[in-house]
């Protein structure tokens, strides 16, 4: 008997009766909360941020301690699988360790970070807090080249040595923090990025290190320093047609800003994105597929969860198959 | 669906024995229902992934079938059936593709077409009573055949939501290939089984498996088996088929040296490498 659930799956999304037109998704379950929890301020400026996150940039602001307790609270009837925060820079919040350990005694905790405001007492605390959960918290650090050239380029002068010496004080305390890197470089060479970041993180007593190399979306900053979507790219109809939806964060995700409800950590600039500030409800509210996008998420599936939870990427999954 | 596609088997008595991810593992399947028959239990499952990473996948789809046991189809089994081009693991990493790619190409060629067939016709979940608990099995979720419940990646809540929409009250699963249990509210509970083809990255060879049953007070209850078998020989034999040193590696030490990149970061740290 086939697996008929691709079938049942790409149900969920609603096609345009022209075919060159976005659909709609109607999520699935809410499996994953992120926390944009110091909005979009950030200590570094860096040329490839796709919502362009700075020092001043105070579009969406920090979320205090109780409002993430609130959500946290409420997540539990929802019955959500995981929690995710970001931002701006999460180290930036004077509550952020008390946050991720309210998150950590609920569930799997993930923070995303440049690395470079760790000290050791955040390192200690949330090591010994880590080691008494029964679940996992993820470090991911963001280091977008392997050498200081590389990453300097992208996330400012100086900023190589931070990201590496916070990384090392994760290590010294347990953890085994997962290095992300946008895809900044030519295809063909990625083996040997991959290669030389494995090499290097090895020189700096990671052993067997853990990585995750990312899509770059070519909207904020990045589209200034790479360029952007050409003016038609869109997922139309024609493209999810057996398109397994669960390749999509926005299938079971959404985002707590202290503006309302985003549909996903990337369209935080787009208006559409917002779908109000009642959590249930804009866990199940269909969203277009309409922006620019929307299209690199498409082609590479899965783009911000941890590789764990992660789906292969959708180019391994459109292979042609002898589903029938 | 995974859930519209459920056998259902008569109500039992516990013990029943639940393993999964034999992975061509012969010798660790033959110790495992020995051992499952000494332990008097009234019922074997095994939670799919017959084939993979071992040696002649035949000779472990003979055992099954001679043995009768039922299969809730795994990943592996419906890639197998269907004549798919991978193994759809579920891996995220070049590296770990690799190697899984070289399993399922060995694996696919070396399992005979009567086989395939058979597994194509497993079913994706199989559904029983013991006592007045709903016991769901599956090989990885009840949402897909090819996602990872990893222990430390579950909030209790998730799992309680799992529960409710499957409408069971327990859930076995294996596909991770290491065992965990979670106790919850009203009685109810979530076991991972683990794999009897590779030992659960512990630095230690048997083969993991689950007694499942019910306590005096009805609570389901797991009683944890490790089955040690002639790990040696498996060896010797994956060597002649020219599997690779890495995969014999570590059905010799314990240790995972492959497909590792899915680990979570508490699991992760528990291993070697």
């Amino acid at each position: 008997m086939p697996i008929t659930a691709r079938q049942d799956r790409s149900a969920r999304f609603e096609g345009h009766a022209d075919p060159e037109a976005s659909p709609r998704l109607h999520p699935g379950p809410l499996d994953a909360i992120w926390f944009q929890v110091t909005g979009t301020v950030c200590n570094i400026r860096c040329e490839h941020c796709f919502v362009s996150c700075g020092p001043t940039n105070r579009a969406f602001g920090f979320l205090s301690l109780g409002e993430v307790e609130r959500r946290l609270e409420e997540s539990v009837g929802l019955g959500v699988r995981e929690y995710y925060f970001t931002g701006g820079e999460p180290f930036l919040h004077p509550d952020i360790v008390e946050i991720l350990k309210r998150a950590l005694a609920r569930g799997p905790t993930t923070v995303l970070t440049n690395g470079t405001l760790l000290k050791p007492s955040h390192a200690a605390s949330l090591g010994q807090a880590a080691a008494g959960s029964r679940f996992s918290l993820e470090f991911r650090i963001s280091i977008d080249g392997f050498d200081p050239a590389a990453h300097d380029a992208l996330r400012g002068a100086g900023m190589f040595e931070r990201a590496l010496a916070g990384l090392e004080l994760l290590l010294d305390h347990g953890f085994l923090p997962i290095v992300t890197a946008v895809r900044t470089w030519a295809p063909g060479e990625e083996p040997a990025v991959y290669r030389a970041f494995v090499d290097m993180l090895r020189a700096r007593g990671y052993r067997n290190p853990r990585i995750k190399l990312m899509p770059a979306f070519r909207i904020g900053a990045e589209a200034e320093r790479a360029g952007g979507y050409a003016a038609d790219e869109r997922v139309t109809t024609r493209m999810v047609d057996g398109y397994d939806p669960d390749l999509l964060l926005c299938s079971s995700g959404r985002v707590v800003t202290d503006r309302g409800i985003w549909v996903c950590p990337i369209l935080l600039d787009a208006p559409e994105g917002n779908l109000g500030d009642d959590l249930a409800a804009a866990a199940s509210r269909p969203f277009r597929l309409g922006h620019a996008a929307c299209t690199t998420c498409w082609a590479h599936g899965a783009v911000c969860a941890n590789p764990g939870a992660a789906l292969p990427e959708a180019g391994a999954a459109a292979d042609p198959v002898a589903d029938r | 669906m995974i859930l519209s596609d459920a056998a259902w088997l008569s109500p039992t008595e516990g013990p029943v024995a639940l393993f999964g991810g034999v992975y061509s593992n012969h010798p660790a399947l033959a110790a495992t229902l020995e051992d499952a028959r000494a332990a008097s239990a009234g019922t074997a499952v095994c939670l799919g992934d017959l084939g993979a990473f071992g040696p002649d996948p035949d000779a472990s789809c003979r055992i099954v079938r001679q043995s009768e046991i039922p299969v809730v189809q795994g990943n592996y089994d419906h890639s197998l059936g269907h004549g798919l081009p991978d193994c759809r693991c579920g891996y995220t990493d070049p590296e770990d593709n690799r190697f899984a790619a070289i399993s399922y190409r060995y694996t696919y060629a070396r399992t005979s077409p009567d086989h395939r067939a058979w597994m194509r016709a497993f079913p994706q979940a199989i559904r029983f009573r013991l006592g007045d608990r709903r016991v769901l099995l599956c090989h990885a979720s009840p949402r897909r055949i090819n996602e990872f419940l990893w222990e430390s990646m579950s909030s209790d809540h998730f799992l309680l939501r799992l529960l409710d929409d499957a409408e069971a009250d327990v859930l076995a699963v294996s596909h991770t290939g290491i065992p965990w249990l979670r106790q919850l509210p009203g009685r109810r509970a979530v076991v991972n089984v683990g794999a009897i083809g590779r030992p659960p990255n512990d630095g230690r060879t048997g083969a993991p498996y689950a007694l499942l049953d019910l306590d005096p007070d009805g609570n389901p209850a797991v009683r944890w088996r490790r089955v040690e078998y002639d790990h040696d020989r498996l060896a010797a034999e994956m060597r002649e088929e020219g599997l690779p040193e890495e995969f014999v590696e570590t059905m010799l030490t314990g240790w995972w040296t492959t497909c590792l990149e899915v680990l979570p970061a508490k699991e992760r740290a528990r291993g070697r490498f």
